[in-house]
């Protein structure tokens, strides 16, 4: 080998093939990393949203969407989960100005209407089930119960994950691993804002307009 | 009271009982028999050699990239042994099963075989020998010390085990999917498949792709955002841009995988009616879906392996790999192509002529990028120095391989050909045409290629060229009769033949198969005689090939910071190069090492969820609740753990620099 003649030098130059001086950190992969999650979450809905899209009209003799969505109530819990990531926000802002027990206090507030919005989905389903319209009743049920609630299991899970991180929080401040936590949290909560409107319109307002 | 007792007996255990265990079945009864005694032994030793402590720590718990990749090759060939068996029990049977004669397997356990085959060798067989090779080459390459998110690696590594692991329980409890192995319903619904085999596929599948899912963002993260300086896009290993691609596939179709596989169990445990005959349920929704990721799925794994290819061909010939951008741009293009194809899978669906034209001008189009890829590693091999190296035979091999198989694709990809041969064994034949001489030849290239970089001292060559034979040749043995006899029309998946003028095709696939058999074998005889010659076989200085990307640059093996320094890019073929400008190592100026902490965190969340999974197969609920409970709880708790990093004191990475320079200086 050509290269090992010269190490016997010692002293040799080595400047140019390395970052001696130990400057080179590579970034933080972590937000890029939760993204590229969250698009990969955000398939799994958009195979869900294709199976209401395929299969949403066979009511099989059943109820449609106009027989059984509640439009008040969904409005109602709409903005629940709108306003949960307004709060949301502001939690980030008060993180930004370090502000701890500011961020605490908007965060449970996110957690609440996040539980109002949940329970509220919770009492839709089982009014339906009450009324014979379950999830086995056809496939258009069958593709809406999916839909919707995988979107409230993500709600519920990011109302877990909120919890955890009050905790973590208040045990250790605003340190860089919480701040990064809360800014997974942040994106994660405001993706599945963004996955509701899509369910909104594509299912309760023009399943009522069908 | 025998009421009662069987009503508790259901709350303990659900559907589990002393009948789910096969003792009535020979076969499986002999392959508990091997089974138990090899593990036993194997357990028998480890515990003889007191390793259990030294396995734990230092591998199951390991977040180092190159442990976590040697783990992955280590289950990829564990399965290769068992999808094989399957193969080769499959080969024996339609041998035999003509006529009277009705072959040694019930038709109730050839189906479970054929369907078992393909979802191991698919799954549990090229998919962790692909992630392992990217898992321990492309941090190497592009000049990092690991992943973006080591623990996730290990997490990963433990999901894709655990799936293994049901899968190989399903064998002695229980059963396995009777359906093929993409599990079409209405037959897997559960009208159909009562009985805990297509839960078995479904949980196995969901658990490992959990794996699958995380390892594809960890490696984009990882090849995003940790390039050594001056790594531009343009300037990364290629194969890093096929590891890139292919991730960027896993990120994008396994979760419509994992999406359409809830699905199916919504129809199974609750009785919802998305791919049911009645109710408004559309099975043909599952048949698109499941290519929507099915096909991406080919070029998962073929993509790592075109990488493979083409450092292989570059290093071997002494020549800068030809028309790098244009590698590039191809890899590119196919992956993109790669979502524009899935309804050729499904042509006699109906879905009328002008969307099966689309689909198969889509198909055919693919087959230029691919082809351009041939004539760059043939430009690139033209006028070089080739060294005729195991590497570069398992290159060669995939090339006249690769191009029949390639051709006979494009010929299914005319749809009206397609109806004829739609489900016949030609299929068979086209498909593990490109699927045995393109990625299981790919990965053997690459073990073969970057096998003394993991351990120090290269594979023994007599032994990689008789394993490479005798897969070629019984490559062409067992699948080229497959071809004459799907275009005579026998459809695939048939445990027995009344026309006996066939019988002598399938003999012949059969021969092909044994020599299949002895080219595994031959394999696993060179990994022992390279343990044991290794002496022999020793390389000190990190590049015994003449390497051209960073790996090389580094010691063989790696210390677990990989590089001492960072070091700067300025080309591509990096390391080439460095030695071309008279590259010095540095010998003094050591910085201690920012590197992550090793924890069992993942093992324990894989296990809790192999745990659950089993419960939900055999409906046991109080164990799905309890393992569903304790995997929340546990992952929770890991997230209190701050404590996750520490530093390589700089005298330690100095000791270790200092004994590599002795080295070289010793190797001259």
């Amino acid at each position: 080998m050509a290269h090992s003649a010269t190490q016997a030098l010692g002293t040799a130059d080595t400047s140019g093939f390395y970052d001696l001086r130990g400057e080179h950190h590579p970034e933080n992969g972590t937000m890029l990393g939760f993204w590229l999650y969250l698009m990969s979450d955000c398939l799994v809905f958009a195979v869900l949203f294709a199976m209401y899209g395929v299969v949403g009209g066979s009511y099989a003799a059943g109820p449609s969407p106009k027989d059984l969505f509640d439009l008040p109530l969904v409005a109602v819990n709409t903005s629940m989960l709108l306003f949960s990531s307004i709060t949301y926000g502001f939690a980030m802002l008060e993180m930004q100005r370090n502000r701890q027990s500011a961020t605490l206090l908007w965060l449970a507030v996110t957690g609440l209407f996040g539980v109002a919005f949940v329970s509220l989905e919770i009492y839709e389903f089982l009014h339906l089930i009450h009324e014979g319209a379950g999830p086995q009743r056809s496939a258009f049920l069958s593709a809406f119960f999916t839909l919707v609630g995988t979107h409230g299991l993500h709600v519920s899970f990011g109302i877990i994950w909120l919890i955890t991180l009050m905790v973590q929080v208040t045990r250790r401040g605003l340190s860089v691993e919480n701040r990064r936590r809360l800014n997974c949290l942040s994106l994660f909560w405001h993706f599945l804002d963004v996955v509701w409107i899509g369910v909104f319109t594509f299912v309760y307002l023009m399943g009522v307009l069908r | 009271m025998h009421e009662e007792r069987s009503q508790l007996m259901q709350t303990l255990f659900g559907r589990l009982s002393l009948e789910a265990i096969p003792y009535h079945e020979p076969i499986l009864l002999a392959t508990f028999a091997v089974a138990a005694l090899l593990g036993g032994s194997l357990f028998g030793y480890v515990t003889y050699q007191r390793k259990w402590g030294y396995l734990y720590r230092e591998w199951f718990c390991s977040i180092d990239h190159k442990k976590i990749g040697i783990m992955y090759m280590v289950l990829g060939i564990v399965m290769l042994i068992r999808g094989f068996a399957d193969a080769i029990m499959m080969r024996l049977q339609q041998a035999i099963a003509f006529g009277d004669a009705a072959g040694y397997l019930p038709p109730h356990h050839y189906d479970q075989i054929f369907t078992a085959h393909g979802v191991i060798m698919i799954f549990f067989v090229a998919m962790p020998l692909i992630t392992g090779l990217m898992n321990y080459i492309v941090p190497l390459q592009i000049g990092a010390r690991d992943v973006a998110f080591p623990f996730l690696n290990n997490f990963s590594f433990w999901m894709t085990s655990a799936g293994a692991a049901l899968v190989m329980v399903s064998l002695f409890i229980g059963e396995f999917a009777k359906t093929g192995w993409l599990a079409y319903p209405p037959l897997s619904g559960v009208a159909y498949s009562p009985d805990v085999g297509v839960d078995y596929y479904i949980w196995s599948l969901q658990i490992a792709g959990v794996g699958t899912l995380l390892s594809g963002v960890n490696l984009l993260a990882t090849i995003v955002k940790m390039r050594a300086p001056g790594m531009t896009l343009m300037k990364m290993p290629i194969f890093t841009w096929t590891a890139l691609c292919t991730n960027v596939l896993i990120v994008a179709a396994f979760p419509v995988l994992t999406a359409v596989l809830v699905l199916l169990s919504l129809d199974r445990y609750v009785g919802t009616a998305f791919f049911t005959n009645d109710f408004g349920g559309n099975p043909m929704m599952y048949v698109n879906l499941i290519w929507i990721w099915g096909h991406p799925e080919v070029y998962i794994l073929i993509l790592p392996v075109f990488g493979v290819f083409s450092e292989v061909v570059s290093t071997f010939s002494r020549k800068r790999l030809f028309g790098y951008a244009s590698m590039v741009y191809a890899t590119v293009v196919i992956t993109i192509l790669s979502y524009l194809v899935w309804l050729h899978h499904f042509f006699t669906m109906g879905s009328g002529a002008s969307v099966n034209s689309f689909f198969g001008i889509t198909t055919m189009i693919i087959s230029i990028p691919t082809g351009a890829k041939i004539f760059n590693w043939l430009f690139t091999m033209y006028r070089g120095r080739i060294q005729f190296e195991v590497p570069m035979l398992w290159t060669i091999g995939f090339m006249v391989t690769f191009v029949v198989g390639g051709m006979t694709g494009v010929l299914l990809a005319v749809p009206p050909a397609d109806f004829v041969l739609h489900n016949s064994l030609f299929l068979i034949a086209h498909f593990h045409n490109v699927i045995i001489g393109g990625v299981v030849f790919g990965v053997f290239a690459g073990i073969n290629f970057w096998f003394p970089k993991a351990t120090g001292f290269k594979l023994d060559p007599f032994w990689g060229k008789t394993s490479f034979w005798f897969w070629f040749v019984g490559f062409w043995f067992a699948f080229m009769p497959l071809y004459v006899l799907g275009l005579m029309g026998v459809t695939r998946r048939l445990s027995h033949f009344d026309d006996p003028s066939l019988q002598i095709w399938f003999q012949i696939a059969a021969f092909g198969a044994v020599l299949i058999l002895f080219g595994i074998v031959a394999f696993l005889v060179q990994i022992y005689v390279s343990i044991r010659d290794r002496e022999k076989l020793r390389d000190h200085t990190g590049d015994p090939w003449g390497g051209r990307t960073l790996e090389w640059s580094t010691s063989s093996p790696p210390p677990d910071y990989n590089f001492a320094f960072t070091p700067v890019v300025r080309e591509q073929d990096a390391w080439w190069d460095m030695k071309a400008r008279g590259h010095q190592r540095p010998l003094q100026g050591y910085l201690p090492i920012h590197m992550p902490k090793s924890t069992g965190a993942g093992l324990l969340l894989a296990g809790l969820s192999a745990v659950c999974g089993f419960a939900f197969i055999w409906h046991i609920w109080w164990l799905v609740v309890a393992s569903f409970v304790a995997l929340i709880g546990s992952a929770i708790a890991h997230t209190f753990n701050y404590n996750r990093d520490f530093y390589i004191p700089a005298d330690v990475v100095t000791r270790v620099e200092n004994e590599r320079t002795r080295l070289l200086a010793q190797q001259g």
